[in-house]
């Protein structure tokens, strides 16, 4: 088999992931973005293992201990996200400017939105 | 003590009391007066000793080598001639006398520590620039003066006319400096060395290779420092300087030391007909135009000032006819009796509170009041007009005998023509000045109207330096049959066609003013006229300031004052109102000099503030706006953040394949 | 592909070679696909439905490769555990159900450039340097269970270990995080 396949395959879904990741503003679909680029370099891994028929099967156990790194990313990455959105009344990731130079101004969605996490709370 | 250590002493003196008076004048203020009149006093009568010692024999020559500079050397040296001598004389006597009248007129000013020191400091420097034989050395003294000038007339510096009068002082004397130090340069460079004998031995021997050109170079100086025409203007104005200042700067010692220093050069001068003739229309123009403008001024200073200068317009004209014994003969008893009326001026001011003689012409018995000054500025004035027996005719006479005796062709390299410029200008002068001398007194003395405003007895110090200085003035003129042992030995004496005719015209300008001051004396009781100032315990010199400030807003005015009964604005006609103003001399500085000079500066300012800050604006403002452009990136989004991140990372990974690949 | 057929010829398993090279093709279609609708849907938990098909695609995919005990893993975590604690965190953010028309930032285009730029470039990198590469997928499966488990256990112990400590700590993690405070209630 072509190992172009594998490796194209695995380039896109890794730039597609990207994408979400730039373009989402839920924070949780940002996290499935994420999802979608560990998954495509586990592809890679996977296919080059294969390719190498190494001894050692690294590529294999490479991944095997990505899924549970991502297992955990997936879990801290969420308890996060429901902490800020406790906090925030809001989980866009767009609305957390914080680190912008204005962002002490008051802004019009703030009052809203501290109404919002007043009545999630 | 040999005559060269007396001789030393002399400039020193001074030197070391203006120093201490500098150091101490805060600290103890009981050692300032001291310190100001006896170092002068004791340097007078140590010029007293030299002169004595020197008595008119051979030239003394005493010098060390100050500076070896590798080309022409500096030497400190002293040439004590007749010359020399007598004029520190003269300036050591008129110093003490003005540091002594300046302990009475500056009694109760504050700043009287340094104005005394800086008086002391002047003196100094004329005494330096009479004694020394070495140009370089002379020049030191010579700007030194400049300097001491300035800060001396701008003394009332609250006063918008002190100031502008002492930058005016000190701007116009250093227009001359510049050519006159280019010439010093150029006669050094010629003669190989600074050395006024190596110099005059060069000169002789025709050893200078542009006469001409380096005597022009140092008339410019000459001028400036001694206020001829053109450089004169700033003399009428210093007189917003105090009364003593005025004095001692403006009529016996910085004015004089030009005229000293063309006596001590004459050959030089001599060297070049033009230089001579130049100098006879200078002095010519100078004398008749200073006379004029004489008569229409209303500050009773101001016209001893243009008779200042029309006096140092006589002597420059006796030099520019080769005769320096007479120039400074006339030096001498004209720093004396103009030293006299100064300070005789200085107490007339503080009796009747004005300056400004439409003022006194509308007051009873300003005589009576001050009759010291009364009898001794009469004499001072006849000294001026030139009415024997007086010393001012007998020197006055020397002037003209010497230029008469040049138009004959007799005198050795002289031209005719320059003689009959200054014997012509000089007659004329003497109507004319016999003409203002009796204006001022008429005015000044016999005023009718409203009593003066009392100011209590004028101090003791002031009137008896009057009496000392009465001596000279009346007296002096009988030195003329000894004075010719001590200079170059030609007759000082008068002769008898020029004093017949000097004499009778100067008759006739008392008698003409007169007769006018008869006519129009009548207008003053309608027209009033005048402001006063009455301080009756301050110092006198209160009352002089006040009346300086305020003679503009009261008459219109610096110079003149619209007064109908003033005697010279009938004889001038219409001439008077160009009189007034220096003949517009000031106008065409302002075009020729402080206007391009004003455009100058503007022209810098535009490039200082548009080109050269433009770039620092620029520095400035690049990085400003650099930083508000990133700064727009700031927007605290984290995916605008990443995205930026993940796009240079793309750019740097391509860039790095691309040339890993060596595409 | 003439190479293609001459590997075909000698092939032991389920799918011929090309047979498994079409599937491959097709799964990765299918795979990509649900990916990009993952990242453009604007229902969210549609989305989390479409991550179900791509990250099943992709078990498919490591099948496809013999990587069996891969496959299996990643449909165990991902689709039965990773999804499913996402769909608790949209219902626990009160993600709206439906359409929202703001699932996407305006950061939209800026993105889609850079990931075309970056795709673009990895695929150009890719195409080129693998362009004459195959993978032998004769013989044993390279990921079978037994295989896994004894490299697993033989070489990868303590990286294993650590790994379990690395969870520990997630979960202790996750538990303090999400854990409300006294005073908040």
């Amino acid at each position: 088999m072509h190992l172009v396949y594998a490796a194209v395959l695995a380039a896109l879904l890794f730039c597609v992931g990207l994408y979400g990741v730039l373009a989402r503003r839920n924070a949780i679909l940002v996290l499935m973005s994420v999802e979608l680029m560990l998954n495509a370099v586990n592809l890679n891994l996977v296919a080059f293992d294969v390719w190498l028929r190494d001894t050692l099967h690294a590529g294999q156990a490479l991944t095997l201990f990505t899924i549970a790194i991502a297992a955990a990313e997936i879990g801290i990455g969420l308890a996060i996200v429901l902490q800020v959105y406790r906090n925030r009344g809001t989980a866009d990731v767009d609305r957390l400017r914080d680190l912008g130079e204005d962002a002490h101004r008051p802004d019009p969605d703030r009052a809203d939105r501290e109404e919002k996490a007043e009545a999630a709370a | 003590m040999s005559t060269t250590t007396t001789a030393v002493l002399v400039p020193l003196l001074p030197f070391l009391g203006a120093a201490a008076g500098l150091l101490l004048g805060r600290r103890a203020p009981g050692a300032v007066r001291p310190l100001a009149v006896l170092p002068t006093l004791a340097a007078a009568v140590l010029a007293v000793v030299v002169a004595w010692q020197q008595g008119g024999e051979k030239p003394l020559d005493a010098s060390t080598r100050l500076t070896p500079t590798g080309s022409v050397p500096i030497d400190l040296a002293l040439h004590l001639d007749g010359f020399a001598v007598l004029v520190a004389v003269l300036v050591g006597i008129v110093a003490t006398c003005v540091q002594l009248y300046s302990t009475a007129y500056l009694r109760d000013d504050p700043r009287y520590p340094s104005y005394a020191a800086l008086v002391s400091l002047f003196t100094s420097a004329m005494l330096l620039v009479v004694y020394s034989g070495d140009l370089m050395v002379l020049l030191v003294g010579w700007e030194v003066m400049g300097i001491c000038s300035y800060f001396l007339v701008g003394h009332y510096w609250e006063t918008r006319a002190a100031r502008s009068a002492s930058l005016k002082a000190f701007l116009v004397t250093k227009l001359g400096d510049v050519p006159f130090l280019i010439g010093v340069f150029a006669l050094a460079a010629d003669a190989g060395t600074f050395r006024i004998n190596g110099i005059l031995t060069t000169a002789v021997s025709g050893g200078i290779e542009h006469p001409t050109l380096v005597a022009l170079l140092l008339l410019a100086g000459v001028a400036g420092k001694s206020a001829q025409f053109p450089l004169h203007t700033w003399l009428p104005d210093a007189m917003a300087g105090p009364t003593p200042v005025s004095a001692l700067i403006h009529a016996a010692t910085m004015v004089a030391a030009g005229v000293y220093l063309i006596a001590r050069l004459l050959p030089v001068f001599a060297a070049s007909a033009a230089a001579l003739v130049v100098m006879a229309v200078m002095a010519a123009v100078t004398m008749a135009g200073s006379a004029l403008a004489a008569l229409a001024q209303d500050d009773i200073k101001r016209v001893l000032a243009y008779s200042t200068v029309g006096q140092l317009g006589y002597m420059t004209g006796a030099l520019a006819v080769g005769d320096r014994g007479a120039a400074v003969f006339h030096l001498i008893s004209h720093g004396a009796f103009k030293a006299l009326l100064f300070l005789g001026a200085g107490v007339i001011i503080h009796a009747a509170g004005t300056n400004s003689l439409a003022a006194m012409s509308r007051m009873n018995h300003l005589a009576k009041r001050v009759p010291d000054a009364y009898w001794t500025m009469t004499v001072g004035l006849l000294a001026l007009a030139a009415i024997p027996p007086f010393s001012g005719f007998f020197s006055k006479e020397a002037v003209l005998g010497a230029a008469e005796h040049a138009t004959t062709g007799d005198a050795h390299g002289i031209p005719a023509a320059a003689g009959w410029i200054v014997l012509v200008a000089g007659l004329l002068t003497a109507l004319l000045t016999a003409g203002y001398a009796t204006r001022l007194w008429l005015l000044a003395f016999h005023g009718k109207g409203a009593e003066a405003a009392g100011h209590g007895r004028e101090p003791l110090a002031m009137n008896a330096v009057l009496w000392v200085l009465f001596l000279p003035t009346a007296a002096l003129g009988l030195a003329a049959w000894k004075l010719p042992d001590w200079f170059d030995g030609g007759s000082l004496t008068p002769t008898l066609t020029t004093s017949v005719l000097s004499t009778g015209l100067a008759l006739a300008g008392v008698i003409v003013m007169y007769a006018a001051w008869r006519r129009t004396a009548a207008y003053a009781a309608r027209t009033p006229l005048g402001a006063v100032a009455a301080d009756p315990g301050a110092a006198p010199y209160v009352s002089e300031e006040e009346t300086i400030a305020t003679h503009e807003a009261a008459y219109g005015g610096i110079a003149g004052a619209p007064d109908p009964a003033d005697p010279g604005r009938l004889l001038l006609g219409p001439l008077h109102r160009h009189a007034v103003g220096g003949f517009h001399l000031d106008a065409v500085y302002s075009v020729l000099f402080v206007r391009p000079t004003r455009a100058a500066a503007r022209l810098a300012r535009f490039l200082d503030r548009e080109v050269v800050e433009a770039y620092v604006r620029g520095a400035g403002g690049a990085p400003r706006l650099l930083g508000a452009a990133v700064r727009r990136a700031q927007t605290g989004n984290v995916q605008t953040y990443l995205s930026a991140l993940l796009a240079g990372s793309v750019v740097l990974a391509v860039a790095a394949v691309l040339v890993a690949t060596g595409a | 592909m003439t190479g293609t057929t001459v590997l075909a010829a000698n092939a032991p398993g389920f799918l011929s070679p090309s047979g498994v090279e079409i599937a491959f093709l097709l799964v990765g279609i299918a795979t990509l696909g649900a990916a990009v609708v993952t990242v453009t849907t604007k229902q969210l938990v549609h989305a989390a439905l479409w991550l179900v098909m791509a990250l099943g695609g992709l078990a498919v995919e490591y099948l496809l490769l013999t990587a069996e005990f891969i496959a299996w893993v990643q449909v165990l975590i991902y689709v039965g555990s990773v999804v499913v604690l996402l769909l608790f965190g949209l219902m626990l953010t009160k993600a709206p159900i439906g359409r929202s028309p703001d699932a996407d930032s305006a950061n939209r285009w800026p993105a889609l450039g850079v990931a075309v730029a970056a795709a673009a470039a990895l695929v150009w990198v890719v195409v080129d340097a693998f362009r004459t590469t195959w993978i032998d997928l004769r013989g044993a499966p390279q990921g079978s269970t037994k295989v896994s488990g004894e490299i697993l256990f033989r070489h990868w112990v303590l990286p294993f270990e650590a790994l379990s400590v690395l969870l520990l700590a997630a979960l202790v993690g996750a538990i303090v995080l999400s854990r409300r405070k006294k005073e908040e209630r």
